[in-house]
């Protein structure tokens, strides 16, 4: 029997809690608020860190509470759950950070950070669920909180991209509860376990099966933003830059990501998923994904839209490497939820300082930034050659597990997409990098804020200072323990070592 | 079998029956004594939870004469959540209308909620044909005074539709009542049971009974009347009409064909109804989106959500039953809370036009949220108690081979979403709220916060009524 504790219950209530507080407080109330924000998300990432620990060294954690008959809600860590609800407490945190910096002076900010904290409490209840149907309500509830999120500015077009992201996550959202239900109708179970536990229920006909799987990836693959899936995403760029950053490395997009990998490895297995043929047409689907991703985003000069282009491009990485099913390729993919995350929401704070410093919103805007703000385009530099793959940096490290991956698996095909992204990659971020650094500077910045002698908030400057630094520890120190890349190699053993 | 000293389940019948008088007597303490009536049937129905047991409930023969002699009241799994939503609706909508009305209009109010109060615990334990009849036509009455309340041509002429629209479905039920003690002798409904085979006469009995009883439950196409009685009457009345009224006939249906249509021997009115509820899903929900004004968009879901009860009766397993029970009770709580919260925006605003509400749902955070929350059990949405009974009705669906009627919830959710957030897109304007129209008085909007949190919640909690409903019916 697994011990309860209160542990994984506390996790989630340590953001829960405070964003209820905060939805009552008065806008004035900075004080109290900001405080709120920062104990939650400290105390959060101390309790990780203690579940870290404890998942290491094998312990196992698990809450219930009857929900359904025959069915509960179930709060669950395994390795895979620590990997992501790591990288949520983390860049929580540095999120609420920036956060606080950026929205300072501004209305509506008590509803924000409400909003914010539940968006968390889902991820991280996505991260800990135990079973198919857990994950479904944590997976709704984070529709439901971001919504007033990317809506949070008022304007025509912001509450125009809230109806966009609405009707895609919860049509998705509806095709994963009817293939939840379909799949609790053939199996009687929905509890995760290693190796999936579809394969014992194989009589139920493969034809079945593989529609349960199309169902529950398609619905998945709206918040993952698969090509054709992937429409809400660049419009829920008008965000404010916190949401983005959130929305693009941690929140929705990763949410989707995190459920394909469940579905393969925990709940179809990576052996049954094989014999059922579904796996190559997702990998085949993930390479397109990358592809026209980068493509579409070679031609955005918005530069927020150019890199929500390349979140659709980036986060298929990560189903390409779980549908290669190939162990090590999976390290790939599962490490590379990790580095897109540091990396991506680096570039997002990054374009979220220059909007606000500088009024700059656009590629062609950008002539000689480097100069009046080189703190904020050093962390940019880092994070766009980590996301053409540049060594050391981190996703180089996921581009090579994956080539490696395919490879292993005799699916060469791989190296010719993950070579083509690489270079597409290079053609619509180093033009950005070169404007900023070698052009000069125009006389007046559209929009200039000044902060005294320094190129901008400190709130605004620190978090994506720390994301980048991230950015190339995790590929300077792959191999210490601790590191994604050790994580991710652990839950690989477990799914493919058993 | 009577196994304890006081009738415990006599209380909520008597409690609201007494208070109607007093409040009538004393129309200045009205407020408190509806206040206190809904304590005492809390209490009640508290002491009544732990003695629930398992399956057939018990019989309590009023004034000590048993069936078919004299007058019964059955408990069991069913009348007991019955009773606990209407206790639950009532402390919520009490709570508002404390607030809501006053004056004449409150001195009215009161005895009219109370007896509607009284007579729908009475129905929910009514054991005979008979006694139904009667509660339900005084439920009717009830109704049909109170959509008057708010005065005035227009309220007078929906309050006389309403009247004849229920009478009509009355006069009906009561058609089939005669038929049916012309055939058996008995009104006792388990009695019937171990009577009445399924043979034409009975059929053409229930036949007329059901006709009734749609009309009044407001099941497409039967819905014309409701939009507009809904829609016409003050707040907390719009509440108990839609959360409470249309289910108790419901529910009466729901004991005539578990009681006397045998499980499996004709699938056609099953599909009947089941195809009906589905044209109301939709037709409703497409109404819905279309209203311009809030009070009928609400009503107009009324008639969608009223469409998924039906999905039961095709499937005709334990399991889709339990799963009608379970959206019926969560849509009485989120209604009940969307209709207050309508009520809070009208009076605020002055008007209910949604293309007009923009900045103020700014001013009325906590009605806006109540409205969401609620929209959130409507949507099916996790972890709502709409939630719970859609995951339900779809297993159920599966389970008895009729995937198909799985879609009609899901896609049915999907239009609830539409309609729901074309509201709640107001409240995300950019400009900053504007000079006060008129304020409200807070309680208003806890009043229906507090009810839609407990729509939300229900979900977490329904392992409590699944519990007693286990092996039920």
């Amino acid at each position: 029997m697994t011990p309860e504790n209160g542990l994984l219950p506390a996790i989630v209530l340590s953001s829960l809690l405070p964003g209820l507080v905060i939805f009552f407080l008065p806008e004035a109330r900075v004080a109290v608020r900001t405080t709120l924000n920062l104990v939650g998300a400290v105390l959060k990432l101390l309790l990780v860190g203690v579940l870290m620990q404890e998942v290491l060294a094998g312990r196992v954690f698990e809450n219930r509470w009857p929900l359904l008959p025959g069915i509960d809600l179930v709060l669950h860590a395994d390795a895979l759950s620590v990997l992501f609800v790591t990288l949520s407490a983390v860049l929580w945190l540095v999120t609420t950070v920036y956060a606080i910096g950026y929205l300072e002076g501004s209305p509506g900010r008590s509803r924000f950070f409400g909003f914010f904290s539940l968006c968390v409490t889902a991820t991280v209840g996505i991260a800990l669920a135990g079973n198919l149907l857990t994950f479904l309500l944590f997976y709704e509830v984070l529709t439901l909180a971001t919504y007033p999120l990317i809506v949070h500015r008022g304007t025509e077009q912001a509450r125009r991209a809230g109806r966009v992201y609405l009707f895609y996550t919860l049509g998705g959202g509806a095709l994963l509860l009817l293939g939840t239900v379909g799949l609790y109708r053939l199996t009687g179970t929905l509890e995760f376990m290693p190796e999936g536990f579809v394969g014992q229920h194989a009589e139920a006909g493969k034809g079945v099966l593989s529609a349960v799987f199309v169902l529950l990836v398609t619905g998945l693959g709206v918040k993952a933003a698969l090509v054709p899936l992937h429409g809400w995403l660049p419009q829920a760029m008008v965000a404010p830059a916190p949401v983005s950053a959130l929305l693009h490395a941690v929140a929705v997009v990763k949410a989707g990501a995190f459920g394909i990998v469940r579905v393969v490895h925990d709940v179809f297995g990576v052996a049954f998923s094989l014999s059922l043929g579904v796996t190559g047409p997702l990998a085949l689907l993930a390479a397109v994904t990358i592809v026209y991703g980068s493509l579409r985003a070679l031609y955005q000069d918005d530069l927020k839209r150019r890199l929500a282009f390349s979140t659709v491009s980036q986060v298929a990485y990560i189903t390409l490497g779980v549908a290669l099913a190939g162990p090590v390729a999976t390290v790939g993919g599962l490490v590379h939820l990790v580095h897109q995350g540091v990396m991506k929401i680096t570039l997002f704070f990054c374009a979220g300082n220059l909007a606000e410093t500088l009024g700059i919103h656009r590629v062609s805007e950008m002539h000689g930034v480097g100069r009046r703000m080189p703190w904020t385009m050093a962390a940019f530099t880092v994070a766009a050659l980590g996301m053409i793959g540049a060594a050391p940096l981190a996703g180089f490290v996921s581009k090579w597990h994956l080539g490696l991956g395919g490879l292993e698996t005799g699916q060469a095909w791989v190296l010719w997409v993950l070579s083509a992204s690489s270079l597409l990659n290079m053609l619509y971020f180093l033009p950005i990098l070169y404007v900023a650094w070698f052009r000069p500077p125009p006389p007046v910045w559209p929009q200039e804020r000044r902060f005294g002698r320094r190129e901008t908030a400190l709130a605004l400057l620190f978090p994506p200072l720390f994301t980048a630094l991230l950015t190339l520890l995790f590929g300077l120190l792959a191999g210490a323990p601790f590191s994604p890349l050790n994580w991710a190699r652990l839950i690989a053993e477990r799914e493919y070592v058993p | 079998m009577v196994s304890w000293s006081l009738p415990w389940e006599a209380v909520p019948v008597l409690l609201p029956l007494t208070g109607a008088v007093l409040t009538f007597l004393w129309p200045r303490q009205a407020a408190a004594v509806g206040l206190a009536v809904a304590a005492g049937i809390g209490i009640s129905l508290a002491a009544l939870v732990p003695e629930m047991t398992v399956g057939e409930g018990w019989r309590h023969p009023v004034g000590g004469w048993t069936a078919p002699l004299g007058i019964e009241l059955h408990l069991d799994a069913l009348a007991l959540i019955m009773l606990i939503m209407t206790a639950l609706v009532g402390l919520g909508v009490s709570l508002h209308a404390r607030v809501w009305f006053h004056g004449r209009q409150a001195a009215r109010f009161w005895p009219l909620w109370l007896s509607l109060w009284a007579a729908l615990d009475a129905l929910f334990l009514a054991a005979d044909l008979f006694n139904l009849y009667v509660t339900m036509e005084l439920i009717g009455l009830s109704a049909v005074a109170m959509v008057a309340l708010a005065g005035g041509r227009g309220a007078l002429e929906g309050a006389l539709r309403y009247l004849l629209v229920s009478l009509a479905g009355s006069l009906f039920y009561l058609l089939g009542v005669a038929l049916l003690f012309h055939g058996f002798g008995t009104l006792d409904l388990a009695l019937l049971a171990q009577r009445a085979d399924f043979t034409p006469p009975v059929m053409i009995a229930l036949g007329v009974m059901a006709g009734g009883l749609l009309l009044k439950t407001a099941l497409f196409p039967l819905h014309f009347w409701l939009p507009d009685a809904h829609a016409s009457a003050p707040a907390p009345v719009s509440a108990v009409l839609s959360a409470l009224v249309v289910k108790a006939s419901f529910y009466v249906l729901l004991r005539l064909w578990l009681a006397l249509v045998p499980a499996g021997v004709a699938p056609g009115p099953g599909l009947l109804l089941g195809g009906l509820g589905v044209a109301a899903v939709f037709w409703g929900g497409f109404q819905a989106l279309r209203q311009s004004r809030l009070k009928p968009m609400v009503a107009y879901s009324t008639v969608a959500q009223v469409g998924y009860l039906f999905l039961a009766f095709p499937i005709a397993t334990a399991a889709g039953w339990r799963a009608a029970i379970l959206l019926l009770l969560a849509h009485a709580l989120a209604k009940a809370a969307m209709f207050l919260a309508a009520g809070n925006l009208l009076r605020h605003a002055g008007h209910d036009r949604i293309a007009g509400l923009d900045r103020i749902p700014q001013r009325l955070p906590l009605t806006i949220t109540a409205f969401a929350l609620a929209g959130v059990s409507l949507m099916g949405l996790p972890p709502s108690g709409g939630f719970v009974g859609k995951w339900m009705l779809m297993e159920a669906a599966m389970a008895a081979g009729q995937w198909w009627w799985a879609l009609v919830p899901l896609l049915g959710g999907l239009l609830t979403a539409a309609y729901v957030f074309r509201v709640i897109g107001h409240a995300f304007t950019p400009a900053p709220p504007g000079p006060v129209a008129r304020s409200i008085d807070s309680r208003l909007e806890w009043a229906a916060l507090s009810l839609a949190v407990l729509a939300v919640l229900s979900g977490m909690l329904a392992f409590w009524p699944l519990g007693w409903l286990e092996g039920w019916p």
